[in-house]
């Protein structure tokens, strides 16, 4: 499968990895939804973290869409509120 | 609300591109848009990348400014303690640690902009590979494939270029707020600045309310004082040398220094 990470690009890692970054992912989720800044930030650096320590990137000369994407590591718990309540901050 | 933030950040991107494919009847014009797109994002990547350029070295230079501003307060308190006016010498280093505190303001944002220019170079080296990657890609699919076969190959290869563009397109959004924002604080500062409410902190004080005076002395007296201090052991130790070295130099700092401190005597008394 493949990961995103905004800012960083895409990443190659073995479907198997799935159910802990679902977990993670999770806990992210969660922190966004209460609003917890310092939950929010734990949460995102370990995600992105273990992301990036499991993932092989991908070459840059191959164009494939990524089966899921994450913020970009400096995102606030704001931005990234906005970025999944709307599409209006994604350009074109 | 079931998925998590992964999986519905790449909804909302795959419905971007869905979108982008559904407006041309042959998906292969698709392509042929979507380039035009990326070299129009290229574009607008290289110039947020040089407003950044531009403001990291306006900081640069209000950072300088604003050091030799310290610096010259420093002379002034030399000076007026050599004159025996610890009073002169007093104000001067207050306003010494006011110029300090903006110094403090002011690096941080030097190295966020340092930081935001290195990410957009980056994003600027890997988009270009992408989109020159990507114009290779759909020739290729042009000459390939019908129509028909077209669609999936098409529909993939553009949600992975969508993609690209859209975290492209937020490096610059983000780079353009982050620039603004510094530039409407330096603005408001050199406007400050300008007015003499910045340069003049000891005439504003005096004309406006007693207690913020009196307040904003004693926050940085503590600092004044014990510099004070240093000055006037310093001094002690090597009072003559120092007479001698400022007759040496009179020229032009020396008679500046004596009537701006002058200024803010006449600022203190009104």
């Amino acid at each position: 499968m493949i990961v995103r990470i905004l800012g960083e690009g895409q990443l190659v890692l073995q479907q198997g990895a799935l159910d802990e970054l679902n977990k993670l992912d999770d806990e992210l989720m969660s922190a966004v939804r209460e609003g917890e800044e310092a939950k929010f930030r734990a949460a995102m650096d370990s995600l992105l973290a273990r992301v990036r320590e499991l993932g092989e990137p991908l070459p840059v000369e191959e164009i494939k869409p990524s089966d899921f994407i994450l913020p970009s590591a400096d995102s606030s718990l704001d931005e990234v509120r906005d970025l999944l309540s709307s599409d209006g901050l994604i350009p074109g | 609300m079931a998925d998590g933030v992964m999986k519905r950040m790449s909804l909302i991107f795959k419905s971007k591109a869905n979108k982008a494919l559904d407006k041309y009847e042959d998906p292969r014009e698709t392509l042929d848009y979507a380039y035009q797109k990326q070299l129009e994002n290229m574009t607008q990547l290289r110039r947020s990348l040089a407003d950044v350029a531009t403001a990291r070295k306006r900081i640069e230079l209000q950072i300088k400014q604003v050091q030799q501003d310290a610096e010259k307060r420093d002379l002034q308190a030399r000076r007026a303690l050599e004159m025996g006016r610890e009073d002169l010498a007093r104000d001067a280093l207050t306003r010494k640690s006011e110029v300090q505190q903006q110094i403090a303001t002011l690096t941080p944002q030097h190295e966020n902009l340092v930081k935001q220019e290195e990410n957009l170079t980056r994003a600027v080296k890997g988009a270009q590979a992408k989109v020159d990657a990507f114009r290779t890609q759909k020739e290729t699919i042009k000459a390939n494939y019908t129509a028909a076969q077209a669609q999936t190959r098409i529909a993939e290869t553009l949600t992975g270029i969508s993609e690209e563009m859209g975290d492209v397109g937020m490096a610059i959004q983000r780079a353009q707020d982050k620039t603004a924002q510094l530039q409407a604080r330096a603005d408001a500062m050199t406007e400050l600045t300008a007015s003499g409410a910045l340069d003049d902190p000891l005439a504003q004080l005096t004309t406006g309310d007693d207690i913020d005076a009196e307040l904003n002395r004693l926050s940085s007296g503590t600092g004044v004082d014990s510099e004070l201090e240093r000055l006037k052991l310093e001094l002690a130790g090597g009072s003559a040398k120092q007479l001698e070295a400022g007759s040496g130099t009179s020229g032009v700092a020396k008679p500046g220094a004596v009537q701006d401190a002058e200024e803010i005597k006449e600022g203190d008394s009104k």
